[in-house]
């Protein structure tokens, strides 16, 4: 009887509240949810007070790390086969459509084209270990260049981010900018995180 | 024993079926995959900072000149310094940092003492692109409509130079 007594006195705790309520935030997060892209290079962006929104379409991403390494990439996925297609014609590159494909799901890439299509012939694992030097972009061989002028004749509507990291040289930055503006691409936009004042 | 005793009540009450059914694994479940969405979401967007660059001088009609009264030269320079003088001829050039008792202090005093006051931004090699993207934003937060940003030149050297700072 002790025993009956003790089963009794267990406290049956009626868990469909809890659940409803998990559920309700599994779908919050799952139906808000972005996931973080892959970045060809690590950058911790500065804050700023600024609360524009970056746009999630029709646009390209120059990355600058803290070394003054240039990287480059382009969101959508179809404007990264055609840009590649369009480089590949102008520089009489040959790509297979593995390397296309590999270059279709690389977010981004900080290389000399020569060397491109070597590195989307690894295998995923390899690619992501791979230390990219990042993209030639001086007087002599400017690839960037190429980039962005044949990123913006694949699609017109494509607008410019500069994702700098705090550390990234001013000197890369200014020769960016310049590069940009030479090219009549006025408007850009500055990557940044979102400050917040310690109150 | 208590078998007996639950299967007892439940003739009592009839056409009710008493379904237990046990949710903690439901909510373990549940748990987990919102934890798993709470680790990958990246919740705050990212935020832009947009610039509108002036076009090559050689395709505007003309530079736009600026009166030397009304232009301040902010000077970003390595270690977070900021030079800041006024004008070009017998600059009076003085530091500061990046702050809201520094700096924006500085903007927002220029702001009321100088009508249409221009501020020329000159980052030099060696100060960061942080050091950029913090003094645009202090233009947004003081207010500053007019600012261009501008190379750092040789006379710029000389006027920091000269000043022994």
């Amino acid at each position: 009887m002790p025993k009956l007594d003790y089963n009794r006195k267990m406290p049956r705790l009626d868990m469909n509240p809890m659940v409803d309520m998990a559920f309700l935030l599994v779908t919050f997060f799952m139906l808000t949810t972005q996931f973080k892209m892959d970045e060809p290079v690590e950058v911790s962006t500065p804050a700023s007070h600024s609360e524009i929104k970056l746009p999630e379409t029709d646009l390209m991403t120059i990355y600058v790390s803290d070394e003054g390494e240039v990287f480059f990439s382009v969101v959508d996925q179809l404007d990264r086969v055609n840009l590649l297609r369009r480089v590949a014609s102008r520089h009489e590159l040959e790509f297979s459509a593995e390397e296309t494909q590999a270059f279709k799901v690389t977010s981004g890439f900080g290389l000399p084209m020569n060397e491109l299509g070597a590195f989307l012939s690894l295998p995923v694992r390899e690619r992501k270990a791979f230390d990219q030097p990042g993209i030639p972009f001086d007087s002599t061989q400017n690839e960037l260049l190429e980039w962005v002028v044949m990123a913006r004749a694949t699609n017109p509507r494509i607008r410019v981010a500069i994702k700098g990291d705090r550390e990234a040289p001013y000197a890369v930055v200014k020769r960016l900018i310049k590069l940009l503006v030479d090219n009549k691409i006025t408007r850009f936009n500055l990557i940044t995180d979102l400050e917040r004042d310690a109150v | 024993m208590a078998k007996e005793d639950r299967r007892s009540i439940q003739k009592y009450s009839f056409g009710r079926k008493d379904i237990n059914i046990d949710m903690t694994p439901m909510t373990d479940l549940a748990f987990l995959l919102l934890t798993f969405f709470m680790l990958t979401t990246t919740l705050s967007k990212l935020q832009t900072m947009e610039i509108v660059m002036p076009l090559p001088a050689e395709e505007q009609d003309q530079e736009q000149a600026v009166k030397e009264s009304k232009a301040l030269t902010l000077v970003l320079a390595d270690d977070d310094k900021i030079y800041w003088y006024q004008g070009i001829t017998d600059a009076v050039v003085d530091t500061t940092s990046f702050g809201e008792n520094t700096l924006h202090k500085l903007l927002v005093e220029k702001n009321e003492s100088i009508e249409d006051m221009v501020i020329l931004i000159k980052p030099q090699d060696d100060s960061h692109f942080e050091n950029l993207v913090d003094i645009l934003d202090e233009m947004h937060l003081s207010h500053t409509n007019r600012y261009a940003i501008v190379d750092f030149t040789d006379e710029d050297q000389q006027i920091i130079d000269k000043s022994g700072l």
